[in-house]
């Protein structure tokens, strides 16, 4: 310990060391309203309202009765606030003979959207796995080929997938729908998992083959739980992908088994009857809502998932 | 094959695609030897060491392990241990967990894998790092680990890829320390891969220098160093390097020397292996320790001090001598200011020649 009498002295000399400084020191000051400030906030204000804005129009509409949207108001908030059209839109809303709302429409998504993530994950990871480390003969052309999938537009395939689903005598079920949603997320779940997969160290999966465990031991023992947080990257793409697909749903499927989104479509382009709007809003955000959820609890560990294989090591 | 040899390598060769990275090796290495795999990096060191794991497909010869041709084998049943650069420790697992891996992959019975790891972690001294995850050790700790995990598996033969090189120089030769020290006492074979002389000359029963794929010389460390076979490995190995004086042969008063701009060495005492026939162009390689100043020896060279690198406990001199620089290696307490005249002494029994034109030792 210091002396008390020196460590005073010492800090005495600190302290008019620092008073004789002259000139700039210390932290620079900054001006909140400097021209660099004002450019950058006022773009991202207007970014912001540009895409707040429709959101705030629909969500604003759905809580008004019609005799309030007949007015015209569409920015102005609503005066009696009514819940109504958000259950109309839920459970009895028609489309053609059925008056069951969109809940329908939400099952049948939900049940073509878990199985198709799951199965297309599971496969693609397993695929990405084998690419990265089990360099086989053949490897790139077989990436290569997948990579080229990605690029061909949708609508090219639809017609020879529709005459395979039907020779396999799955077409217009919820199986075949699964089907196809798993083969479409193939390339770029493939190309997620393998580049994951390439950009772990090479020594961790020799040092496993030395340890004696296999193509599957090393998978799941190994590989699966390093990979987590692409795990929840190629989940919300899967999901959100699938669940906001539309032309797959109308194509492949019959009316009792559509997805809520070509539900939604119609009915909001049914051309009988008066235009509900408030009902097509509410309905319109349901749909919406589950992607939206997705982002929301899991944007923190999409973000992480993204930027985590640069740190990994 | 003789029983004697634990890993033996026949003829191997790899090509990838048309590069061929090691070209008809021969190697054998004897039952607990220490064999160090040494060059730079691209020279197939590491290369090697994965075919003999099995890491590698070869594309021809063989390799035995234990007597037993593991050519075809699978990396596990070869019977050998490996420790690499990075750790390539399982970072989900706990060190306990990390060490364990690979014998409940065996199916080895619980009871047996606690006592191996309790085995592997008191002869590492690693026993209060076995709860903790990878993440939450340091690098020598890791490099530690490591080594357990081939310590556990039992097996003849280790395999070591650069395994100090990712530690600071401090850890660097603590941990090579205790390489030798496990050597020691488990009388295990080891093949080490690095690019680090020291490593080499201070670990190995054997050095293998390689250059191209092809293994350069096999020999002792002694012998690698004070006889290199041929100009690659006289500069590769020892720091500062071999100084090369390129002149030619003649003779003086029927004795060998070697010339240089005018300057005659007699080359008394040195082992040639072949004749010293006078006009031949060849390359005298000196060490820098071999070299004496203001001594007082037989033959008194006049030199110039250039530059002086004190480093404490040596003191190395550039100096010119003949119109080349040579340097100098000198007890680290005599000093010289640079443009003092000199005299050198050199002890010939200690250099080597090479043919300028093959590069081999003579």
């Amino acid at each position: 310990m210091l002396d008390p009498a020196i460590s005073k002295t010492v800090s005495a000399a600190a302290r008019s060391g620092s008073q004789t400084l002259a000139g700039p020191s210390g932290r620079k000051p900054r001006r909140m309203l400097s021209s660099r400030n004002i450019i950058v906030y006022g773009t991202l204000f207007v970014a912001a309202v540009y895409y707040v804005l429709p959101l705030y129009v629909m969500v604003v509409t759905s809580l008004k009765g019609m005799p309030e949207i007949r007015l015209g108001n569409i920015f102005s908030p609503p005066v009696e606030i009514t819940f109504e059209p958000w259950v109309k839109a839920w459970a009895q809303a028609c489309t053609g003979l059925n008056c069951d709302g969109l809940s329908r429409g939400f099952w049948n998504s939900v049940r073509i959207t878990i199985p198709s993530t799951i199965i297309s994950i599971a496969v693609a990871s397993v695929n990405g796995y084998a690419l990265a480390n089990w360099r086989f003969k053949g490897a790139d052309v077989f990436f290569t080929i997948l990579i080229v999938g990605a690029f061909i537009p949708y609508q090219v395939m639809i017609y020879p997938i529709v005459i395979v689903l039907r020779e396999l005598g799955i077409y217009g079920t919820l199986t075949g729908l699964v089907i196809v949603h798993t083969i479409f997320g193939m390339p770029i779940l493939t190309l997620l998992f393998r580049n994951y997969f390439a950009g772990l160290p090479e020594e961790l999966f020799k040092a496993a083959r030395i340890d004696g465990a296999g193509f599957w031991a090393i998978y799941f023992k190994i590989m699966l739980p390093m990979a987590l947080p692409i795990f929840v990257v190629a989940m919300i793409l899967q999901i959100t992908g699938i669940w906001n697909d539309f032309l797959f749903g109308v194509v492949f499927t019959r009316p009792e088994y559509y997805p809520m989104t070509v539900q939604l479509n119609n009915i909001v382009n049914s051309v009988q009857g008066v235009k509900e709007y408030n009902v097509n809003m509410a309905a319109t955000i349901l749909t919406g809502a589950v992607p939206l959820i997705v982002y929301f609890v899991s944007g923190r560990l999409f973000v992480r998932g993204i930027a985590a294989g640069a740190v990994k090591g | 094959m003789t029983d004697n040899n634990s890993v033996s390598i026949k003829d191997l060769s790899l090509n990838f695609g048309s590069v061929n990275v090691l070209q008809t090796l021969n190697l054998d290495i004897k039952d607990g030897e220490f064999l160090v795999l040494l060059g730079s990096s691209g020279c197939g060191k590491s290369t090697l060491l994965n075919c003999i794991a099995g890491l590698l497909d070869i594309s021809e010869g063989q390799i035995f392990i234990k007597g037993k041709n593991v050519t075809w084998e699978e990396p596990k049943d070869r019977g050998i241990g490996m420790v690499f650069q990075s750790y390539a420790l399982y970072p989900q697992m706990s060190v306990e967990k990390n060490l364990s891996f690979g014998l409940k992959v065996a199916k080895v019975p619980q009871a047996e894998i606690d006592k191996r790891v309790a085995r592997a972690a008191e002869i590492l001294q690693i026993q209060p790092l076995l709860k903790r995850k990878p993440a939450e050790l340091s690098g020598g700790q890791r490099q530690r680990v490591a080594i357990g995990r081939a310590l556990v598996r039992d097996v003849d033969v280790f395999l070591f890829d650069e395994p100090l090189s990712n530690l600071d120089a401090k850890l660097r030769s603590e941990l090579r320390v205790e390489i030798k020290r496990l050597h020691q006492s488990l009388k295990n074979t080891m093949i080490y891969v690095t690019h680090d002389q020291i490593e080499a000359m201070t670990l190995a029963d054997r050095i293998a220098i390689m250059k191209s794929g092809i293994i350069q010389q096999l020999d002792d460390p002694t012998t690698i160093y004070n006889a290199p076979r041929n100009l690659f490995v006289a500069g590769f190995i020892g720091s500062p390097s071999m100084n090369f004086l390129r002149g030619e042969l003649v003779e003086v008063g029927g004795k060998p020397a070697f010339v240089l701009n005018g300057v005659t060495f007699p080359l008394d005492g040195y082992g040639a292996g072949e004749s010293l026939t006078p006009g031949r162009k060849v390359v005298l390689g000196v060490r820098p320790e071999h070299i004496k100043v203001n001594e007082g020896t037989i033959d008194i060279y006049e030199a110039t001090v250039d530059i002086e690198e004190p480093m404490g406990a040596d003191n190395l001199l550039w100096l010119k001598l003949a119109g080349q620089t040579i340097s100098v290696r000198i007890n680290g307490s005599r000093r010289f200011r640079p443009g003092t005249p000199v005299k050198l002494g050199f002890d010939m029994s200690l250099a080597s020649l090479f043919d300028a034109g093959t590069e081999l030792r003579i």
